[in-house]
């Protein structure tokens, strides 16, 4: 395999520049004519160059006429920052290339002149692409389109908009039968998977390996305080990171939760007696303020960014020299992603500190610290490509035109995802896309689509601009805008969840993009604030994602809790790990302990189930639904990352009796179907799936409009057509995801009964922590609401007056 | 019965759990706002096909009401159907269930603004209908005294300790009640809404919907 030589332009940029192309640059320009290549390189590997060279070879004689490269990332601004980054090479190298980008920021002009005239380059994002795909004129706008390169294609691979977006490449390829397809990735735990996803099935797909460079220089950081016994702040370790911000040109400190951030962010600059230019970055903060941090950043002006996952992806943002992680890392493959941001010279150590929010974080950084330098990454096996994902294309594609439905199964089922979709599973989605799919068959006049010959028509033609206006996988929990209240609208700061702002009543403080403010009050769907100088806010809750602790991070704290000293932990977290083991007994892979104690008058039953956050929220309401049928009493339980704790008035004799596998699933079919962890899923799904139209022609529904109607449309379907399409997608997606009740599964089978009881005479050293843990769950019996009601509306009557007056 | 008793303009009437009206001494039962055959109106518009349960689920629910109070008279206050169209397409099955419900009762359909004009259905098919003390219309009209009104199906959010929890909600003055939506698909407005402010008078009280109806000041 010779690359083909380059053209002398492109050669001469390099040489007299004094820059060797890489090797796996040469190795992908060599393979250009593959039909399918994945790159796997660490960040600033010259990864997109690498991606780019063979399209910048083939169109250097200025021949090409129309769409030749489709370039698609997950983030909008990433797709800003290569059309930046790539114009500038190809100028200085006289290329006669047009680049354009089309996301969602893209004015309209522009979007109705790139499908008229479209660009040499294309950079977009799934969902810009899922809809050009959908228009009419789909087939002449990719006229010629020879490559397609997905970037950061591991972060598309895990969720629905890799699989909407892998099904719209099965399109392009039908329109573009000698398409070959790029795919660019940081280091993933099963390089195969991601290339049997973005290969056009059963296509083979070589894996090019980058030289991963020096392994990353990791440490857990150094503290004079001890870390707390609970919580997440670790507002503790505020001096030291401060200190290490000082030391280092450019620190990034990433956080798990935008709350978190918001917080620590906050008392960093109330201990930032010098002044350092520090900044804050994550999803909720208005665009304009993002905007100005990124800028700032990349011009080098800032010191340290307080950010999320946000910044995780491989923007350049300048001359990053320290990571710092605050809270346990939950997930060592994330973690390795993370680290990769700091250090974009290619031979120098990535350097990175972990900071532990707690003392059982610590353990759990210990055991993460370990796993990155056993190259031990997690991953679960990825779900079967989801079927509301499928329901959507199917609507893009009617859209498009008149489809045929043994071809549309054929060109979906060559999208990796989706290889092994049954004929029967996708008839159900056409049979849900024409006419909803229902038990009860009514208004067929009325269908969505319908057949005429053999092909699948739109009844309305006009359905397919509704149709495009709800395209998308994403989920906006729904949000509202925050803003300073002026009189003719003040500035954006950002957005808060709506749930959060229903809890806020005036005069609340809460921070937001680092600054405190007062709530003032709600006005046409957006929030309004006022500058508010008190010292102490009210705590932001706008959530961000929880992630759960990843199964092997937590089998292999379960190994290491066995080790029969701790010589890698700090001697504070060693002692109190010595002293559970004394007094009651510690955790063991393959075994389940469950600690039961009095204190404070209640009964205590502590499940160490290791199943992450999910699982273990879910087993604390499975189990506390077991105990309410017999008759024990429970009255709340709160859960972690590995245990749940369960209080109420009885002592649990026999807790081997409440983990009966099919006892506890049929609380899962029964009872947990009202759930509103499932009322959430469901609404996920049935919007991706077009049951619920987020946009309507003429307005935009609010987000509480959206959320009151898809409550009733679950319970409806419940109650008279629970084995819909929809309730199955719901239910099989809430089993791995919200609800997790897979790793309940997984756990039960992994103990196989072996349940060790430890009936203690008062609380534990592992249990202590979880009594100061926020996120306490009231039990609630199925009169609880009507209770709370009868209370307040009472009280409010009485206090009111109105008692007298009624009548 | 499950309901709170009040009385408007001298006459006394039982708001229900269910979201119905009972004028126990005209042995008359009010509903509002059924908005029977929304799933056919939106999907002939070219919107998605809900589940098509809503006409069945709202349906029982009124015969359940009817059993239990063995009206003599039943009103439907206006948008009893999504419109003209979807009455006028309602299934076969759905029509005789209508027709068994009406047997042996007067039935008043009140025009609303999404059902205008005479329906194909046994009944009596009024503008609106004074029954004195009292007057029968779908959207309230100000400075009125003893109406009883549908249209915008309030609803009341209250933050109790634990959480908020939002009901459709009769609002109640001693000149008027404004009706919440009986129809399954049936959203509402929020009781803080300016329109609702103005139309109701400063101490009107609110009764919310659900197994056990509630009684409280009208959140504005």
């Amino acid at each position: 395999m010779t690359p083909p030589s380059l053209p002398t332009e492109i050669e001469g940029w390099f040489s007299t520049r004094g820059w060797d192309i890489h090797p796996h640059q040469r190795d992908m320009l060599a393979r250009s004519t593959d039909p399918c290549t994945l790159l796997i390189a660490p960040t600033g590997g010259g990864k997109t160059m690498a991606g780019f060279l063979p399209t910048l070879a083939e169109l250097s004689d200025g021949t090409h006429d129309g769409l030749h490269t489709l370039y698609v990332s997950p983030l909008k601004a990433l797709a800003a920052d290569i059309k930046r980054n790539l114009r500038t090479p190809v100028d200085e190298m006289g290329l006669p290339i047009r680049i354009e980008d089309r996301t969602g920021d893209t004015s309209q002009t522009v979007k109705k002149r790139q499908r008229a005239d479209p660009p040499h380059i294309l950079l977009t994002t799934p969902e810009s692409l899922a809809l050009l795909t959908s228009y009419e004129d789909a087939p002449r706008i990719f006229r010629g389109l020879k490559r397609v390169i997905v970037d950061e294609i591991h972060a598309l691979a895990d969720s629905k908009r890799g699989d909407q977006l892998f099904l719209a490449l099965a399109r392009l390829q039908t329109l573009c039968p000698d398409l070959r397809r790029v795919g660019l990735s940081a280091t993933v735990d099963r390089p195969a998977d991601v290339a049997s996803l973005l290969a056009r099935h059963p296509d083979p797909c070589a894996i090019v390996t980058a030289d991963p460079g020096p392994a990353p220089d990791i440490a857990m950081l150094q503290t004079d305080e001890t870390p707390p016994w609970s919580g997440g702040g670790a507002a503790y370790a505020i001096p030291a990171v401060l200190e290490h911000v000082k030391q280092h040109k450019t620190t990034l400190i990433f956080h798990n939760t935008r709350a978190q951030a918001e917080i620590f962010f906050h008392n960093l600059w109330l201990a930032n007696d010098e002044s350092l230019p520090i900044g804050i970055h994550h999803g909720s903060l208005d665009r304009q303020q993002r905007e100005r941090v990124e800028a700032a950043m990349v011009r080098g002006d800032l010191r340290a960014i307080v950010c999320t996952g946000s910044l995780d992806l491989g923007i350049d943002w300048g001359d990053v020299d320290l990571v710092i992680q605050v809270g346990a890392p939950k997930n060592v493959k994330r973690l390795v992603q993370r680290i990769g941001r700091a250090n974009h010279r290619y031979n120098a150590p990535s350097k990175a500190l972990l900071v532990p929010a707690n003392r059982w974080e610590v353990v759990e950084c210990v055991n993460a610290l370990q796993a990155v330098r056993e190259g031990d990454l997690d991953g679960d096996p990825r779900p079967r490509g989801p079927q509301d994902v499928l329901c959507q294309h199917i609507l893009l594609a009617a859209a498009a035109a008149p489809f045929s439905a043994d071809d549309l199964f054929a060109e979906m089922t060559s999208a990796g995802a989706y290889a092994d979709l049954t004929r029967a599973e996708f008839d159900a989605c056409l049979e849900f896309c024409a006419t909803g799919g229902y038990a009860f068959r009514t208004y067929d006049r009325w269908q969505r689509l319908q057949k005429r010959g053999d092909l699948w028509h739109l009844r309305d033609p006009r359905a397919a601009a509704r149709i495009r206006m709800n395209a998308g996988t994403i989920q906006d929990s729904d949000k509202l805008k925050v803003r300073l209240k002026r009189n003719r609208g003040g500035k954006p700061l950002g957005e808060v969840e709506e749930s959060f702002a229903a809890t806020l009543s005036q005069g609340d403080t809460f921070l937001i993009g680092g600054q405190i403010v007062r709530y003032e009050g709600l006005r046409e769907m957006t929030v309004e604030v006022s500058r508010n100088a008190a010292k102490k806010p009210r705590v932001a809750v706008f959530s961000g994602t929880k992630f759960a602790t990843s199964t092997q991070l937590s089998q292999r704290t379960l190994r290491f809790l066995q080790h029969p000293s701790w010589p890698e932990l700090p001697d504070h977290t060693a002692d109190w790990l010595r002293l559970q083991r004394d007094v009651s007994r510690l955790p063991e892979p393959n075994r389940l302990l469950v600690e039961t104690f009095p204190r404070d008058g209640r009964e205590n039953m502590v499940v160490y189930g290791f199943a992450g956050r999910n699982a273990q929220q879910t087993l604390g309401l499975l189990l506390t639904k077991r105990m309410e049928d017999r008759d024990l009493a429970p009255m709340g339980f709160v859960a972690t990352d590995y245990a749940t704790l369960i209080w109420g008035l009885d002592e649990i004799a026999n807790p081997e009796a409440l983990f009966d596998l099919n006892a506890l699933r049929d609380g899962l079919d029964g009872w947990l179907a009202g759930n509103a962890l499932m009322k959430r899923t469901f609404r996920g799904a049935a919007t991706i799936a077009g049951l619920i139209e987020r946009n309507t022609p003429g307005q935009r529904k609010s987000g509480r409009q959206a959320t009151f109607s898809s409550d009733i449309l679950y319970d409806t379907l419940l109650k008279y057509d629970p084995e819909h399409l929809l309730m199955q997608v719901t239910r099989t997606e809430a089993l791995s995801g919200l609800v997790d009740f897979a790793r309940i599964e997984d756990m039960l089978a992994r103990i196989e009964g072996r349940i060790d009881h430890v009936r203690a005479p008062h609380v534990t050293p592992l249990a202590a922590p979880l009594f100061l843990e926020v996120g306490k769950v009231p039990v609630q019996s199925g009169s609880a609401e009507e209770r709370l009601l009868a209370e307040e509306t009472d009280a409010l009557m009485r206090d009111s007056g109105l008692q007298n007056v009624k009548g | 019965m499950n309901g709170i008793d009040f009385s408007v303009a001298g006459a006394g009437l039982t708001a229900l759990g269910s979201g119905a009206l009972w004028w126990a001494e005209q042995r008359l039962l009010v509903v509002s706002d059924l908005h029977l055959g929304k799933t056919e109106r939106i999907l002939r518009r070219g919107g998605p096909s809900l589940p098509p349960y809503e006409t069945r689920d709202t349906l029982i629910r009124l015969e359940n009401d009817l059993n239990a109070t063995n009206a003599a008279t039943v009103i439907c206050l206006g948008d009893s159907f999504d419109d003209a169209e979807a009455a006028r397409t309602l299934p076969e099955a759905d029509r005789l269930w209508i027709n068994r419900l009406q047997a042996g009762r007067r039935w008043v359909w009140i025009e609303g603004n999404h059902d205008p004009g005479p329906i194909d259905l046994a009944g009596t098919h009024l503008v609106e209908l004074p029954l004195s003390p009292l007057t029968f219309r779908h959207i309230a009209e100000s400075g009125k005294s003893g109406e009883i009104s549908g249209h915008y199906h309030p609803k009341v959010r209250v933050q109790t300790r634990l959480r908020s929890i939002t009901r459709p909600a009769f609002l109640i003055d001693s000149d008027r009640v404004i009706m919440p939506a009986y129809g399954t698909y049936t959203g509402g407005l929020r009781s803080s809404e300016d329109v609702l402010n103005t139309l109701m008078r400063p101490e009107a009280t609110a009764i919310l919907t659900g197994q056990t109806p509630r009684m409280m000041p009208m959140p504005r």
